[in-house]
């Protein structure tokens, strides 16, 4: 299986000598592609900060990222930049869409930002659109449109670009449970059919059950690994709530 | 305590309050530079007549310095208003910590006057400084000489602009206090999250509305020159201005639509970097600005016609000055008065024998005789004036007197032309250092130097059938132009047109209209100078005591009377341009800046996204550059297409006073002035968005 992702050792201290703060205390795991890899932990576990690193957004005190054999750690200004534009795609928790900007212009930006070609941009955003399910609402505002819809719209900016990998930052955390639903199986959908690879931090056990696999982050490290494997998400769910249980009842008190 | 907050809160927003606080001191520092003239250095120095002048200007000055502080009024009010609305949130918090909105009002209203102490005493101290470096300008202007540099401070206009500025900020505090009364706790936590609906306009109307007003602002165009002819009436005016006004607010109101929609049309270009996100930003803020948009476009417009042509009238006023007065003074008397006539309101007009005996004497023996010692004059020739009904206006232009009846209704054209004898004329051209001329004995010259008048000749004579009869001879005219010059000094070139004929054309003593005297003063230093022309100006001249006591009437110009007079003009009109073009520029610029500014916390959001999805900060740069540079650039665009025609419009009103070769560098010096103050409120815009959008 190819590596997209290899996290080796890193560490990110915040604070001075006399009151270190771990946020990520010695984190190692790789990433295949294809998978759909779920973090989960308390607020204040460093699951952010994890993404944050992998994200290119804050960089590590210690330790590498190596991203589709290229490591991040060693990228600095506008390398980082177009690493960040054409490697990776991001899907927001408040969907972070362009109020100005009609949903095909919010796709299309992604593309023109990266100087793809204009005639190649109307195809691709189409394609993807139909994929989605967005492809009525192109010509909407975001504000005309459903949370769901935005979320999807979002989803399309983030991997019309084929990115190596997308990174999701609590996804659901601003939508409804129907919502909510459709975007997971949208995610789903991502990953079977469009064959990207995911990595979404999320505290709901819910969210979580739609990964593959799970890490359990407290304290800045992993403390704990689930597989989906074969069972169906029922099962996974309550493997879930296991761990959960495990880490203790923090996890459920943070929304 | 609440003195503590604001103070804070000062501090805080100083970035926002930067162009407010601008906008103001320069305000100030303008409004009493302007007011101060009067006390200045350089007014102590001029002469009597110019002292006249200067008063003119002052009350001038003054009133319209009441028309400048309610626009700085409404420009403050407008300006204070968006930074308290910046404020909500924090007003928000302050509420729900249980603070009324009696102590906010009070919180705002010690800003104000924090801000305000402040800005007025720096305004001043900045309009105190200025106005000395403006006292040199001032000198200049008047021609007067500034010895020794003194520093002036004037009490008076300080005292104005602390009681003009002191009302608006109790204006200012007033229209706070009622925006704080009217706010609501939900709506001022959540004013960071409104989500504004963006209105949409109908690509198509927006089109048709652009077309519209687009030919509506064409034809107010043509209406003020190329058929300026029909705006005989200021009354007529007001139709083009409508429409001008009228036509820019549908441009605006469908510009962006337009543009968008032919942008879109071009994928190559909408669909590239940043272009789509920028051409959004603009069409969802210009949707909502109309007003503002217009209303800066069109003080943008009266900046630059107001400067451009002001300059040009005064640097005409100047070149034509040197030009127009080779000698110190042109004194005439009408020839051969009859016992009495009918003047064209039907009363009858009597002369008495005295009278009409002197008018069949010469100029100089009128003076002689009335006690005037001919040793104060040199260069002294004195010429007659001829008229004769055989040719008139009506008989100069023949068959072509219809089509130009029609472009200029108002002439009479039962007026007999001047005419001079050639030789009489060479006399006089000689003296003055102009052009003379030869003729043959069946030629005329046409001498015009008033530049509409002599095209129309021109026209005739460009045919070359004009030929007219004088005591049955006739005469053909040498050339198919008129040729350049004048008899009479002036203040620039005002000849309708002379009609010079050979010596030997038989004109009669009785077609004698005019005797006309030019001459020299014997006079050598500036104290001589003055003592002649008291001589033929000064309310206790004995000559002139003598003649209006007969009843007789010598008209008289000086060279000094027409300088001081063009001057004093010149420097008037100048003056008002530079106060009021220099208050509308700051107005629509401090708008256009403030406006921009306040809006950064939507475009922070905006800008934040472009940078998550992967912008590097040089491309947000860019768009950020590009999206306030269209949004100065477009009412400043259409403001040139307006002041092309303004101008034009203007020259030809003042036609003759100001013209269009002086045109050149007086845009210079705008352009100048314009790019500074503008540039300086674009780059500050600029600059202080970029800071806010990359605030954590």
């Amino acid at each position: 299986m190819e590596k997209i992702l290899q996290v080796k050792n890193i560490e990110k201290y915040y604070g001075s000598k006399s009151n270190l703060t771990k946020a990520i205390d010695n984190i190692s795991f790789d990433v295949n592609k294809g998978e759909f890899v779920g973090i989960m932990g308390a607020s204040g576990s460093g699951k952010t900060t994890l993404l944050n690193t992998i994200s290119t957004i804050d960089k590590v005190t210690s330790g590498h990222i190596i991203i589709n054999e290229e490591d991040i750690t060693k990228l600095k200004g506008n390398k980082l930049n177009r690493f960040r534009r054409e490697e990776l795609g991001f899907i927001f928790q408040d969907f972070n869409l362009l109020d100005t900007l009609t949903a095909y212009e919010n796709i299309a930006i992604a593309l023109t930002i990266q100087k793809v070609s204009s005639s190649e941009i109307d195809g691709k955003v189409n394609a993807i659109a139909e994929k989605l399910g967005i492809k009525e609402i192109l010509k909407k505002y975001p504000y005309q449109v459903s949370g769901g819809q935005k979320q999807r719209i979002a989803s399309a900016r983030a991997i019309i670009t084929n990115p190596k990998l997308v990174l999701a930052d609590e996804p659901t955390g601003a939508l409804d449970s129907k919502s909510a639903r459709q975007l997971l199986e949208n995610f789903e959908f991502l990953n079977q059919k469009l064959q990207a690879t995911i990595l979404m931090v999320t505290h709901d056990a819910f969210t979580a059950s739609y990964a593959n696999r799970i890490l359990f982050i407290k304290d800045g490290k992993i403390f704990n690994e689930l597989i989906k494997g074969n069972d169906t998400r029922k099962q996974f769910f309550e493997k879930i709530i296991e761990v959960q249980t495990l880490l203790g009842g923090d996890l459920n008190d943070v929304i | 305590m609440l003195f503590k907050l604001s103070f804070k809160n000062m501090q805080k927003s100083i970035k926002d309050y930067a162009i407010y606080f601008l906008t103001l001191v320069l305000g100030v520092a303008i409004f009493y530079m302007f007011n101060s003239l009067d006390s200045q250095q350089a007014m102590l120095q001029v002469s009597q007549s110019q002292k006249e002048i200067i008063k003119l200007m002052i009350s001038m000055l003054g009133m319209i310095s009441v028309f400048v502080a309610i626009i700085l009024g409404l420009l403050i009010v407008y300006a204070n208003n968006f930074l308290i609305n910046r404020r909500k949130k924090e007003f928000g918090i302050y509420m729900t910590l249980g603070m009324g909105k009696r102590q906010i009002s009070k919180i705002i209203l010690l800003e104000t006057i924090f801000v305000g102490i402040i800005s007025l005493a720096v305004g001043l101290i900045i309009g105190i400084f200025a106005s000395q470096f403006m006292s040199i300008i001032v000198a200049k202007m008047f021609e007067a000489n500034m010895n020794e540099f003194k520093f002036v401070f004037s009490r008076d206009a300080c005292i104005k602009t602390c009681i003009y500025f002191g009302v608006m900020y109790i204006a200012v505090m007033f229209f706070n206090t009622m925006t704080v009364s009217r706010y609501k706790l939900i709506n001022l936590l959540n004013a960071v999250k409104k989500n504004e609906e963006i209105k949409m306009r109908n690509p198509i109307i927006s089109i048709l509305v652009f077309f519209i007003s687009a030919s509506i602002l064409g034809y107010a165009y043509w209406k003020v020159t190329a058929d300026i002819r029909s705006m005989d009436k200021a009354v007529k005016l007001l139709p083009p201005i409508l429409m001008g006004i009228g036509g820019t607010l549908g441009i605006f109101w469908s510009l962006s639509g337009f543009i968008l929609r032919i942008v879109q049309i071009m994928k190559n270009i909408y669909l590239k970097g940043t272009n789509m996100f920028v051409l959004r930003q603009i069409n969802n803020k210009i949707n909502t600005t109309v007003i503002s948009m217009s209303v800066i476009c069109l003080m943008l417009f009266m900046t630059i016609t107001i400067l451009s042509s002001s300059l040009a009238l005064r640097n005409t006023l100047e070149r034509g000055l040197v030009e127009m007065t080779p000698v110190d003074i042109n004194l005439y008397k009408t020839a051969n008065l009859p016992e009495s006539y009918i003047n064209r309101f039907g009363n009858k007009v009597t002369y008495s024998k005295e009278q009409q005996e002197d008018s069949r004497i010469t100029v100089e023996e009128t003076l002689v005789n009335n006690g005037l010692d001919m040793k104060v004059l040199k260069d002294v020739i004195e010429i007659p004036i001829y008229a004769t009904n055989e040719l008139t206006l009506e008989k100069f232009f023949g068959s072509e007197i219809e089509n130009i009846k029609r472009l200029y209704a108002m002439m009479n054209y039962s007026t007999p032309e001047e005419i001079v004898k050639i030789s009489d004329y060479n006399k006089i051209a000689k003296l003055y250092g102009i052009e003379q001329y030869e003729l043959n004995d069946d030629e005329y010259i046409v001498i015009c130097n008033f530049d509409n008048i002599a095209s129309l000749r021109n026209q005739v004579l460009s045919i070359g059938e004009n030929i007219f009869t004088i005591a049955e001879k006739q005469y053909k005219s040498k050339y198919n132009e008129c040729k350049n010059g004048f008899i009479e000094i002036s203040t620039n070139h005002t000849n309708t047109g002379i009609i010079l004929v050979p010596d030997s054309c038989a004109l009669t003593e009785e077609s004698k209209e005019k005797s006309f005297l030019v001459a020299n003063y014997n006079a050598k230093t500036d104290k001589e100078i003055e003592k002649v022309e008291e001589i033929f100006s000064s309310d206790n001249s004995e000559l002139l005591k003598r003649l209006s006591d007969k009843g007789l009437n010598i008209t008289g110009i000086s060279k000094i009377s027409i300088m001081e007079a063009s001057v004093g003009l010149a420097t008037i009109v100048t003056f008002i341009a530079i106060y009021l073009g220099i208050i509308f520029l700051i107005a629509s610029a401090a708008i256009l800046a403030l406006k921009q500014l306040t809006e950064s916390s939507d475009n922070k959001q905006r800008y934040e996204i472009l940078r998550k999805i992967g912008c590097d900060e040089k491309m947000i740069n860019k768009a950020l550059f590009r999206q306030i540079g269209i949004f100065f650039g477009i009412p400043l665009i259409l403001a040139i297409i307006h002041s092309i025609f303004g101008i034009q419009f203007v020259l030809e009103m003042l036609s003759g006073l100001a013209e269009k070769k002086d045109l050149l560098p007086s845009i210079i010096a705008t352009v100048i002035v314009m790019g500074i103050i503008y540039g300086a409120y674009f780059l500050a815009t600029y600059f202080g968005s970029k800071n806010i959008i990359k605030e954590e």
